[in-house]
């Protein structure tokens, strides 16, 4: 029984990218983890998701159905290569900032910064 | 974000346990919090009520903008009873996302055979519940009918805060279970918060039905938590 209950609240944590981040940065992983913290309109993904990006454009999880993940790991790199966070804004409204938005018509903010 | 944070934030998710990353997305760093730790009193009634919503947001305070980033628990569902609407109750519950467990300590209904896919324990409640404490992201439905079994979870249940505490029986049952309750000193209060009979009002007949039942009376005590309508 004792074992039965180590296992208890592991079951699907394996794919949590907060969780890969820690795993990745003790294999000594450069880790920058990027998270949904506003979103307006239709997004599709809610606040609070997670990317996880190394060093070398790894990446687990997502902040969009995959409109913007490109231009987050992208910025990613920066922000490991400098250890500033950056906050990036996507949506319709901001196409001619960036080259890619949300197709669904919504607009997201997502901070990335660097563990570490 | 420094390191120790992560491993907090991610070990007081592992452990069950309502937590909450604050990151000042002006000045930079961030900080783990628990319910009840102090915070700054710009953001005391943002951190309690994201505790209590579960919902992540950005607030700004004294022209700072922080994010808090919250987590609580996965909904669990303990189910009394290993009998025929458990069975059904597993597998609808495993697509609902809700994860659980069933305890009886009756070895003839509490076979693997007849419980392939889902966490079950041929043990007495008292046992289990001893071991693996109920909380306020658990839902609790006993499904036996019998005292012997179901009275102390139910107890345990109330006292726990679960989000969701249901009884399978007949009114006839449940007002016997109600005096039994009293005599342990629950409170009218405590004792009207079992959902009895158990389940939805949708005519359920069958035990698949009553477990659908049962399901979108746990749904719905989740989802309307603290809204007054739970």
């Amino acid at each position: 029984m004792e074992d039965a209950m180590q296992n208890i609240f592991s079951s699907d944590d394996i794919s949590d990218p907060a969780d890969v981040a820690e795993r990745w940065i003790e294999g000594g992983r450069t880790v920058a983890i990027a998270t949904v913290i506003e979103t307006w309109g239709s997004a599709p993904r809610p606040v609070g998701s997670h990317l996880v990006i190394d060093g070398e454009g790894n990446f687990h999880g997502s902040v969009s159905g995959g409109c913007v993940e490109g231009a987050v790991i992208a910025e990613a790199m920066d922000v490991i290569a400098d250890g500033k966070p950056r906050l990036l804004e996507f949506g319709v409204a901001d196409e001619t900032a960036w080259r890619v938005g949300l197709s669904c018509g919504g607009r997201i903010s997502v901070y990335v910064e660097r563990v570490g | 974000m420094d390191i120790s944070s992560l491993r907090a934030f991610n070990a007081a998710r592992d452990a069950r346990r309502a937590v909450l990353l604050l990151t000042d997305l002006t000045g930079g760093g961030e900080r783990v919090i628990a319910p009840g730790n102090t915070v700054e009193e710009g953001l005391a009634v943002a951190v309690e009520d994201a505790f209590r919503s579960g919902k992540s947001r950005v607030v700004e305070t004294g022209g700072r903008k922080f994010f808090l980033n919250v987590h609580l628990p996965p909904p669990r569902l303990v189910v009394i009873g290993a009998v025929h609407i458990s069975q059904a109750l597993a597998s609808m519950a495993k697509i609902a996302g809700y994860d659980m467990e069933i305890i009886d300590p009756r070895a003839a209904f509490a076979t693997g055979e007849r419980f392939p896919d889902v966490r079950l324990y041929a043990e007495w409640p008292e046992d289990m519940l001893e071991a693996r404490p109920l909380d306020a992201f658990t839902a609790l439905a006993a499904l036996t009918h019998d005292p012997k079994i179901d009275d102390y979870p139910l107890r345990q249940a109330i006292l726990a805060d679960c989000f969701y505490v249901g009884a399978l029986g007949s009114r006839k049952t449940h007002a016997a279970r109600i005096e039994r309750l009293k005599a342990t000193g629950l409170s009218d209060e405590q004792i009207g918060r079992i959902r009895a009979p158990i389940g939805l009002d949708i005519g359920a007949a069958s035990p698949a039905e009553i477990a659908v039942a049962v399901l979108g009376e746990v749904i719905a005590a989740l989802r309307k938590r603290g809204s007054g309508t739970g």
